[in-house]
């Protein structure tokens, strides 16, 4: 086979990206507890570990409610925003869609710093719910961008179709609009999730006492001995990661398939 | 193509029907009255309004002022769901989701009627538009023309009072076009469905239609049958946009005992009957003919009718037809005859004589 010099770059790219997350589970099982080679035996002691540890329990709970929050919250403040953006003309519209996009550009630290003085001014309490707040308004613009897209590509004519058949606003939008837009609402949910599970800054601005899954896993990268547990959680989430895709992708795909559309690229 | 002897009982009625898009004028007074079981067509250019007029009686477009009835009811405050009218769309509408039977079973859901009864009626509406046994199909996997059949089974199925149509043929092949519209004829002469619709092409207007209504900027032109509209256009706008017309300037000498004289340039003078004269947008007199009502005399054929003599400057071969463009002697004008291609009739050539023969009767003058 012919090996020319973009090939290499290509290969040794792709190296320099998913090295680092190929030994997570390397060292994950690795029964040393220092991270470095040789490997010594094998072992799932760091899993168990894992499992045990109520702190971490209790960050992943916090990160999973914070992150399905978000992923609901902002796909369907998203919706009408698409929605509007892709159906209507009114006054206004571009600045409203501009400073809903805004935060896609603003600096993460500006957005937990004002908000965590707007919230303490006001004297919220801190709690995973200022979290899903702070969250909410990172993952719109992206949830946004998803579903105008599928909104924007959508003929008018069949909600007015429907319309015209009798069906209510309403009913035109669960019997038509809904399923034609679903493998969109659920890759918007699946990116704002992601997008919430590793967040750090606002997380560790607004959480209070609450700890979350990187807030937890920073706090701990200070004790080498903790380590070899933070690799085993890192290869649960990376395994999490690959499965969750998957299943967007066959979704998307079925989708797909079923209202013949053309595949227009995914995340696979 | 004449339905004097059906009942006329007003369907729809438009009465001073005015449209506003911000500045914008798209319907200017619109006042006419579509028959019962009539085939109506509103014809025009893109950006004439046909579309927008055409959704006011949907539903879709709210009127500025005036009214819209439906059988004799004001439908001013009654939204599209609930108006006896159902539309098939310019795209068609079909909902990839579903199948064949479900798009078409789309509006039976609040029907009273049992799942058996309703699954016979898809069926026999399947059936009426030619598409039985295409029920369980995926509807995104089906042919321009089948899914032009689903869209007006699905409408038809709800036995509408009217029926709209928004440019249903467009997107289609010429032949499978034809076909269509041959098809669409015969069911609504079946089911007598009142039947809108709008089109861009005045041949197919011409096909179908029971009468037509051409609008040019937001106003209706002229409202007239078929063959009415094609010999007495009211206008020279109208004559330009249905078929073919030649248009010579024409002085008017002066009227005695009810006709009109007139001086046209290379057919030379004429007498015609005041029925001949139409409105002409304020541009200098002109004579206006079709291409099929002037023959080209071969070799020594006598004619009762008048004639003039030019040079085939152009010929434009169709199979059926032929179109000549013949330069008429003594003025620098070409106008386009057309001629069947009889057996046994040759084909002329460019640069050959030509003695046309014409009759007073075909013309019109518009002034």
């Amino acid at each position: 086979m012919k090996f020319s010099g973009l090939r290499t770059y290509a290969v040794l790219y792709l190296l320099f990206l998913y090295a680092p997350i190929v030994l997570l589970p390397v060292f994950a099982f690795n029964s040393g507890t220092v991270v470095s080679f040789p490997l010594q035996g094998f072992t799932t002691d760091w899993f168990a570990q894992m499992a045990a540890n109520t702190t971490l329990r209790r960050a992943l709970t916090n990160s999973l409610i914070i992150g399905g929050s978000a992923a609901v919250l902002s796909t369907v403040l998203a919706m009408f925003a698409a929605r509007a953006s892709a159906r209507y003309r009114f006054r206004g519209k571009a600045p409203v869609m501009g400073f809903i996009m805004l935060p896609l550009v603003l600096p993460e630290i500006m957005i937990g710093g004002s908000l965590l003085i707007v919230l303490l001014a006001m004297g919220v309490k801190l709690s995973i719910l200022t979290v899903i707040l702070g969250h909410v308004l990172i993952a719109t613009p992206y949830a946004i961008t998803i579903l105008s897209t599928a909104f924007s590509s959508l003929d008018p004519s069949l909600e007015e179709a429907a319309y015209d058949l009798g069906e209510t606003k309403w009913s035109t939008f669960r019997r038509v609009t809904l399923p034609l837009v679903l493998p969109a609402i659920i890759s918007s949910m699946l990116i704002s999730f992601t997008i919430s599970m590793d967040e750090f800054i606002i997380a560790f601005f607004l959480a209070g006492n609450e700890p979350t899954l990187p807030t937890y896993i920073y706090s701990q990268l200070r004790f080498p001995k903790a380590i070899p547990v933070i690799l085993a959680l890192g290869t649960c989430l990376v395994v999490a990661s690959i499965a969750l895709l998957t299943l967007a992708e066959y979704i998307r795909r079925r989708g797909l398939a079923k209202t013949g559309a053309k595949d227009s690229g995914g995340f696979l | 193509m004449n339905k004097s002897n059906l009942d006329e009982k007003q369907m729809i009625e438009f009465r001073d029907v005015q449209k506003y898009y911000g500045d914008y004028h798209a319907l200017r007074g619109i006042s006419a009255s579509i028959r019962e079981g009539e085939f109506f067509s509103l014809l025009g250019p893109s950006g004439c309004g046909k579309t927008t007029l055409l959704r006011t009686i949907a539903g879709f477009e709210d009127i500025s002022s005036g009214a819209v009835l439906i059988d004799q009811g004001d439908m001013r405050d009654v939204p599209a769901n609930k108006r006896p009218t159902n539309m098939v769309f310019q795209s068609y509408a079909i909902f990839p989701h579903l199948t064949v039977a479900e798009n078409v079973a789309f509006g039976l859901r609040r029907d009273p009627r049992t799942k058996a009864e309703k699954q016979k009626l898809v069926d026999e509406t399947l059936a009426m538009v030619g598409l039985s046994g295409y029920g369980t199909r995926a509807a995104h996997a089906l042919s321009g023309g089948q899914r032009q059949r689903v869209a007006l089974a699905r409408a038809l199925i709800l036995k509408p009072k009217v029926l709209l149509l928004d440019e249903p043929m467009s997107a289609l092949d010429r032949k499978i076009r034809e076909q269509m519209q041959v098809e669409l004829i015969k069911l609504q002469r079946e089911l007598g469905i009142t039947f809108v619709l709008v089109t861009h092409d005045q041949e197919e207007a011409l096909v179908m239609s029971d009468r037509i209504a051409v609008m040019f900027e937001g106003e209706i032109a002229q409202l007239d049958d078929p063959e009415e509209l094609y010999r007495r256009p009211k206008s020279r706008r109208v004559a330009e946009f249905i078929g073919e017309m030649n248009f010579l300037p024409t002085d008017v000498i002066g009227e005695s005992q009810g006709k009109i004289q007139i001086e046209v340039a290379g057919l030379g003078r004429a007498q015609i009957e005041p029925g001949q004269v139409s409105a002409g947008m304020g541009a200098e007199p002109a004579v206006g003919f079709r291409p099929e009502t002037m023959t080209i005399l071969l070799d020594e054929a006598a004619t009762q009718d008048r004639e003039a003599a030019g040079t085939i400057a152009e010929v434009v071969y169709y199979g059926d037809m032929t179109y000549y463009d013949v330069r008429l002697d003594g003025v620098e004008r070409t106008v386009r005859l057309s001629m069947r291609n009889l057996f046994g009739r040759p084909v002329l050539e460019v640069g050959m004589r030509a003695r046309i023969a014409w009759s007073e009767g075909a013309l019109i003058l518009f002034r």
